[in-house]
């Protein structure tokens, strides 16, 4: 397995709905192989944040985004950069798990068959290997051709979880990925993604403080659409610089 | 008066007149069923449906309608495909691309007015543009007619099943790094494909009990139709001009073949109501 060295790094990056001024020059960066937690209260611009690192902004009418943000370098707002390209290096696992279609097959063999990816193993290997990465190939060995929908919701998520990382990313954006799942569910998700953190850079949205400290290596602290504070998450957690996240960490404002 | 009684008066009030229009839309329809049975059942027989009018036939000699049955199913099936070929396009093009752009707004308001564009001029169109081909009365005449007239349908029916297509479902395959036509054609038609089913139904079932604008474009014969470019009879024609002679027994006959195209739509939507069954399968709710 390839370590992949990605780091991302944001500069001014701002981003307005109409008049709306939703993010307010965040420069912030990421570091690789770890996962990194953004935390802060809902409407602080958490969820946009994630959609502006893989471009899915773009299906939201009327959203204007400026600054830069590079992954590995390369420019991921750049007019001209081919944002295919950009998804399929930056996966994401929704809030609500939306499997495709169709059969639980598939779904896993979407990613692989439109991007052509095999790398020499055959496409049941593939299957086989993420459903087995994200935890669910015991459950659902048997049954591959039946229709995702028919999974419960946990499994769906691990199901998005393997669909999504089929596709070789070498980013995954998480966005609140257990605010949906019964709280058995949410472990197991939570296992699989510190299972794969070394082979992937994670960004995971939270509202859930607990789990931010159980899982973060690196704490993104948004307030009002503005950076107050990042770092290793030890110190977010248990000395914060600032008064406004020492009030969201010790649960005075939410 | 107490308010809790006034809200169970209204409740009460309004659940009639639900129930009675209801009622007055159902009986409508009984009451067209049982008057096309009662006086087609008796002129009913295996050679209405098998054979195609003989000589005589309108004055009460032998023969069927073969001629307009198959007629009107070609009709219908080829208009409902080429519609279809036409339509669906359309439709992926305004919801997937052009969504809430000008153009989308202008082109369903085109839809919505060729909707209401009496089917007749369809014909007359059809028909003009024919004389300025050079072409005469025909099968392919009747399908572009058709056509026109089952395309507003199938844009604007399948328009509203792909605005059903939940946008969280639209995001999750874009952020797999999916092109817009592969989320169109792999996951926007797969999820609505039933609803899709039932709009073609619904053009089929337009397209196919349509006289006017087959009445100048594929033209009436009493042949059975073999080739796209010769006159075609149709189902609904035949109702006319069946209906229009002065023997009674033509005139039951004309009944019979009422039934006979009320039965073939029933069967067909039956079929579509299966299928539509089957392919939801997959569909993510």
């Amino acid at each position: 397995m390839i370590r992949h060295q990605a780091q991302i790094r944001v500069r001014d990056l701002n981003v307005r709905y109409g008049s709306l001024h939703v993010l307010q020059n965040l420069s912030v960066d990421i570091p690789a192989n770890q996962i990194t937690a953004i935390i802060g209260p809902s409407g602080c611009g958490k969820t946009t944040f994630l959609k502006s690192i893989n471009r899915l902004i773009d299906l939201t009418d009327g959203a204007r985004v400026s600054g830069e943000i590079l992954v590995d370098g390369d420019s991921v707002l750049d007019p001209g950069a081919d944002v295919t390209k950009i998804r399929q290096r930056i996966g994401l696992l929704a809030q609500r798990p939306y499997p495709l279609p169709m059969s639980i097959y598939d779904n896993v063999a979407f990613g692989p068959r439109i991007h052509g990816l095999c790398n020499g193993r055959s496409l049941d290997e593939t299957v086989k290997h993420y459903l087995q990465v994200a935890g669910l190939w015991e459950e659902v060995r048997d049954r591959l051709n039946m229709p995702a929908t028919q999974l419960s919701i946990g499994q769906q998520q691990r199901l998005c979880l393997a669909r999504g990382l089929a596709v070789e990313p070498e980013v995954l954006l998480c966005d609140e990925p257990t605010s949906s799942l019964d709280p058995i569910s949410a472990q197991h998700i939570e296992a699989r993604l510190k299972e794969i953190k070394q082979r992937y850079t994670i960004v995971l949205v939270t509202h859930v403080l607990r789990q931010a400290e159980r899982l973060a290596d690196h704490v993104i602290f948004l307030y009002m659409g503005s950076l107050v504070e990042s770092g290793p998450a030890r110190d977010i957690f248990e000395c914060p610089r600032e008064q406004r996240t020492r009030a969201y960490v010790s649960g005075e404002i939410s | 008066m107490k308010r809790s009684l006034l809200w169970k008066i209204e409740e009460i009030v309004m659940k009639g007149l639900m129930i009675a229009a209801t009622t007055l839309a159902l009986g409508c329809l009984l009451l067209i069923l049982a008057a096309v049975v009662w006086k087609g059942l008796p002129a009913m027989n295996m050679a209405m449906i098998t054979q195609a009018p003989r000589g005589g036939y309108y004055t009460g000699a032998g023969g069927g309608i073969l001629n307009a049955i198959l007629g009107s199913l070609y009709l219908a099936m080829g208009a409902t495909l080429v519609a279809l070929l036409l339509g669906l396009p359309i439709a992926l093009y305004l919801q997937v691309y052009a969504n809430r752009s000008w153009l989308a707004g202008l082109v369903a308001l085109s839809l919505d007015v060729l909707w209401g564009v009496p089917s007749i001029v369809y014909g007359a169109f059809g028909f003009g543009l024919m004389l300025f081909l050079g072409m005469r009365a025909s099968l392919l005449g009747g399908i572009i007619a058709l056509s026109l007239v089952e395309l507003p349908i199938i844009c604007r029916a399948v328009g509203e099943v792909l605005k059903m297509v939940p946008f969280e479902l639209t995001e999750s395959a874009y952020a797999l790094g999916t092109t817009r036509l592969e989320v169109a054609r792999k996951v926007i038609v797969r999820q609505a494909l039933p609803g899709i089913t039932s709009a073609v139904l619904l053009a089929f079932g337009r397209g196919i009990g349509d006289a006017a604008s087959v009445l100048f474009t594929a033209g009436y014969t009493d042949h059975v139709p073999t080739s796209l470019l010769r006159p075609v009879a149709s189902l609904p024609l035949a109702v006319f001009f069946q209906l229009a002679t002065p023997f009674p027994a033509v005139q039951e006959r004309a009944y019979a073949s009422a039934l006979a195209l009320t039965a073939m739509v029933l069967v067909i939507s039956v079929l579509s109501r299966l299928a539509s069954n089957r392919l939801s399968k997959y569909v993510v709710k």
